[in-house]
């Protein structure tokens, strides 16, 4: 298994204040790798790095290299916007364009690149859809706003419109947090399956998710990166006293 | 005393208490309601009035007014009545309105992204303050400023050009004159600016950024973030141009002084007009006689009061509509 | 298919052209600023703040009176104007939930649109035809203009302050009526103040209203009943003169000072609300 992305020594700042010091991991092709840590730990930060949307916050500032498949994203000739294209998220809460379709906000991205072609359009849409495993609850339904879906739905709806762009990577950020149990069930079950195809980086502040749809799972406190390895070793043999605590619930 | 009777004491002091202070609470109570009728009161005098010293013209030419063409407060055969009719001022408000909006719409909406989501936060903070300040000129001083500096650029610069290019349309040809309707439009966008980019502005910051993040991390550039953000606010935008609308209808001074004051029925912008409200300026004081004269220019008054107030008060209820669909839209 | 190049450019086009009416709109206001400071600083002296108005055409003289009737006309406007407002205000903010206060919120709104000529209309029907061309008259239609402007800002800035200052007040058994009279009024007095000071310097720039009810006039403050002059209605006037070089510097000269009290309210409501956004 090779590795999709190089973290080399990246520090990130909002104006003076450092939220992320030195960090260096590699996270592997087609898995799913957790990021873990007590909220302000720099956990978001780090995933808004790997696709350059840290740097759209007003006086915020990166160091260090992210190697996407051997290159560096924070090259000097790299545009944000072809990376973006390349590597997917999905945020918090689930953010539909509730002024669209469900059509057209599973093919946003697709737009945004003047694909017209309907019938192309439709595949998409279908095949989208499909891997959110949202297709047979709305295929009926899809010239419906984005907004008039369930939560659950909606963040589904997110996810396929991530993927229709087709990226190699997707970026989740506490994907559930905002979701019911059943809802949130759902999207750890999708995870699971997206993980077959794509390389899947997910920040979570609930362990049991971590430790459900995780293969990896990074432990980051105070902007460090304290202890990276497997789920399993790290939640059975942790090497780090703080690892330990942190996922016994002493604290955090 | 018991105890129990100390308390007993106590507690009917307050209730006395609180029996005195409920009254003087609704004293209260009924002085700031009085005051705030006179809100009612004015709105209804203002109504009542204007109405009354309008009855003469509307009983005189009754629906007509709405679609007559003439305006001969002094006919040169002295047998024949005097007659009055509003169509050319409804139209050169209609016209004048309708060039403010083409002209400031697009530069409100530039201005209103600009500030909202591209410029720094720091920049927009001084650009603002210039851009307000453009709604607190005075409107004379719009006017004297037309008068003296816009008209005569206008008039050598951009008129002939445009005349040149545009000629074959009927709204370009003609004499070229600088006091004309064109003028009068142009001046009206350079005033409804502040307000309609203002509000865009406020609509476009009230877009929750989570919007602007999912788009950009599909792979948007900053103009198709931009998109998102206009297609998220439609309607509250749609509210800021009517209320610029509102601005137009209803300004008299800078258009009384630039558009020429003349009755007429115009085709080509070039052609000097008039509007509900210049009219009124301009010929109010000198309208003693005959009495209908004054009661037709009190029913020029009404009929801009009535579009201002239809204008405005559909800007208000697209706008508490499009920020309560937004507001729906952040409980989910 | 757009290609990336292509949406590159589009960018950079789109944002070129926000920036670009960004800078139209600010031409226009530089071009006032510049030449109302360049034509009018020569014509200001201290014969034209403090002497009488000449009659079209005569050379000498100044607009004194102008400046004394707007300073009339928006006293008496304000003194009407301002304590409605303000209780209305109040009334708004405290009595929020009634029916009565959304539709007085609504009756507000409406007032704040019509247009300043239609107030014109109504001060001459309602004061001009009982007693002749009038300084009530255009301090009337003034103060109906004040009046939403000033209920507004104050119902805002009551609603702004904290229920925690209204409770703790009340809690100390001071009944409502003294804690918003007091506590509620001197918290908000800040913001208050703030639309006070929106609202004259919108009046004082009027023009349409008072060519329907002062009238205007060449001489001194003469009564209340009686027509008199205001510094936009002296530009107007100059400006509609047939003798240029004699009327016009006085125009630009009055503009001047008209732009410089303006300028300074907003600077000041600049300045004031600043703090509260940090």
């Amino acid at each position: 298994m090779r590795y999709k992305i190089e973290i080399q020594s990246l520090s990130a700042w909002f104006g003076s204040k450092q939220v992320l010091q030195d960090i260096t991991m590699r996270i592997k092709e087609n898995v799913v790798t957790a990021i873990i840590g007590p909220s302000g730990c720099g956990k978001t930060t780090l995933i808004r790095c790997l696709n350059r949307m840290h740097e759209l916050t007003p006086r915020a500032k990166v160091t260090g290299r992210v190697l996407l498949d051997g290159e560096d994203i924070y090259g000097e000739n790299v545009d944000p916007v072809t990376v973006r294209r390349r590597i997917g998220m999905v945020f918090q809460k689930p953010n539909p364009f509730p002024m669209m379709s469900i059509y057209d906000n599973t093919v946003a991205g697709l737009k945004l690149n003047g694909v017209t072609d309907k019938k192309r359009l439709d595949e998409v849409v279908e095949k989208s859809l499909r891997a959110a495993h949202l297709w047979d609850e709305v295929k009926s339904e899809l010239g419906k706003s984005g907004a008039s879906l369930s939560g659950g739905q909606q963040q589904r709806l997110c996810i396929a419109r991530a993927l229709a762009i087709e990226p190699e990577v997707i970026l989740m950020d506490e994907p559930t947090s905002a979701l019911d149990p059943t809802a949130a069930a759902k999207i750890e079950q999708l995870i699971r399956i997206l993980a077959e195809n794509y390389t899947v980086v997910i920040v979570t502040h609930n362990m049991q998710q971590a430790a459900r749809v995780s293969d990896f799972t990074a432990f980051l406190y105070l902007g460090k990166l304290v202890e990276y390895g497997s789920t399993k070793d790290i939640f059975e043999n942790p090497k780090s006293e703080l690892t330990e605590k942190y996922i016994t619930g002493e604290f955090g | 005393m018991s105890q129990h009777e100390k308390s007993q004491n106590f507690l009917s002091k307050i209730k006395s208490n609180r029996k005195k202070r409920f009254s003087e609470d609704s004293v209260f109570r009924a002085t700031v309601l009085l005051i705030a009728c006179n809100i009612f009161i004015i709105l209804g005098l203002i109504i009542f009035k204007i109405t009354q010293g309008a009855w003469l013209s509307i009983q005189t030419y009754g629906i007509k007014f709405l679609w007559g063409t003439t305006w001969q407060p002094f006919p040169p055969d002295p047998t024949v009545p005097p007659s009055f009719g509003a169509l050319p001022l409804i139209w050169g408000t209609l016209i004048t309105s309708a060039i403010a909006l083409l002209l400031g719409v697009p530069i409100s909406l530039g201005i209103a992204l600009a500030l909202s989501e591209f410029a720094p936060k720091s920049f927009n903070y001084i650009i603002s303050f210039f851009v307000e300040l453009l709604a607190a000129i005075p409107s004379v001083i719009y006017g004297l400023w037309g008068i003296f500096i816009l008209i005569p650029f206008l008039q050598n610069n951009l008129y002939p050009q445009l005349q040149a290019t545009l000629g074959f349309l009927p709204f370009f040809q003609g004499t070229i004159r600088g006091s004309s309707v064109l003028t009068g439009g142009i001046i009206l966008a350079i005033m409804i600016i502040p307000t309609v980019s203002a509000i865009s502005r406020d609509v476009f910051a009230a877009v929750p950024n989570s919007q602007r993040e999912a788009i950009i991390a599909l792979g948007a550039t900053r103009w198709e973030k931009a998109r998102i953000v206009m297609g998220y606010g439609r309607s509250g935008v749609i509210g800021a141009i009517m209320l610029g609308l509102g601005r137009a209808v209803g300004e008299t001074m800078a258009i009384t002084m630039v558009i020429g004051n003349s009755f007429n029925m115009f085709t080509s912008l070039f052609e000097p007009g008039a509007t509900l409200a210049s009219i009124v300026a301009n010929e109010f004081t000198e309208a003693s006689s005959p009495p209908v004269y004054i009661s037709a220019l009190m029913e020029a008054g009404l009929i801009l009061f009535a579009l201002a107030i239809a204008v405005n008060a559909s800007a208000r209820l697209v706008i508490w509509r499009s920020t309560r669909k937004i507001k729906e839209a952040e409980m989910l | 298919m757009r290609s990336y190049r292509f949406r590159k450019l589009e960018d950079l086009i789109m944002i070129s052209l926000a920036y670009a009416a960004l800078i139209i709109a600010l031409i226009p206001l530089a071009s006032i600023l510049v030449e109302t400071v360049s034509r009018g600083l020569p014509a200001m002296s201290f014969s034209l703040l403090f002497e009488e108005i000449p009659p079209l055409g005569q050379s000498g003289g100044g607009i004194g009176p102008a400046i004394q009737g707007t300073l009339i006309v928006v006293t008496l406007a304000s003194i009407m104007g301002i304590p409605i407002g303000v209780f209305s205000g109040i009334y708004l903010a405290e009595f929020r939930q009634s029916r009565l206060a959304s539709a007085a919120r609504f009756l507000n709104d409406v007032l704040t649109n019509v247009p300043s000529i239609v107030l014109g209309i109504f001060g001459w029907a309602f004061v001009v035809v009982a007693i002749g061309w009038s300084v009530i008259a255009g301090a009337i239609a003034l103060a109906i203009m004040m009046i939403p402007i000033v209920t507004r800002t104050t119902e805002e800035a009551i609603k702004l302050v904290p229920l925690t200052i209204r409770e703790a007040a009340i809690a100390l058994g001071v009944p409502q009526w003294k804690t918003t009279l007091t506590v509620v009024l001197s918290s908000a007095k800040k913001g208050i103040a703030t639309g006070i000071l929106l609202a004259v310097a919108r009046i004082s720039g009027e023009t349409a209203p008072l060519l329907l009810t002062i009238l205007g006039s060449r001489f001194w403050f003469s009564g209340f009943t009686q027509p008199t002059a205001a510094i936009p209605l002296a530009i107007f006037n100059f400006s509609q003169s047939p003798f240029r070089t004699v009327d016009l510097p006085r125009a630009w000269g009055a503009s001047l000072i008209l732009i410089f009290i303006v300028l300074v309210i907003n600077i000041i409501l600049r300045y004031s609300t600043r703090e509260k956004y940090g």
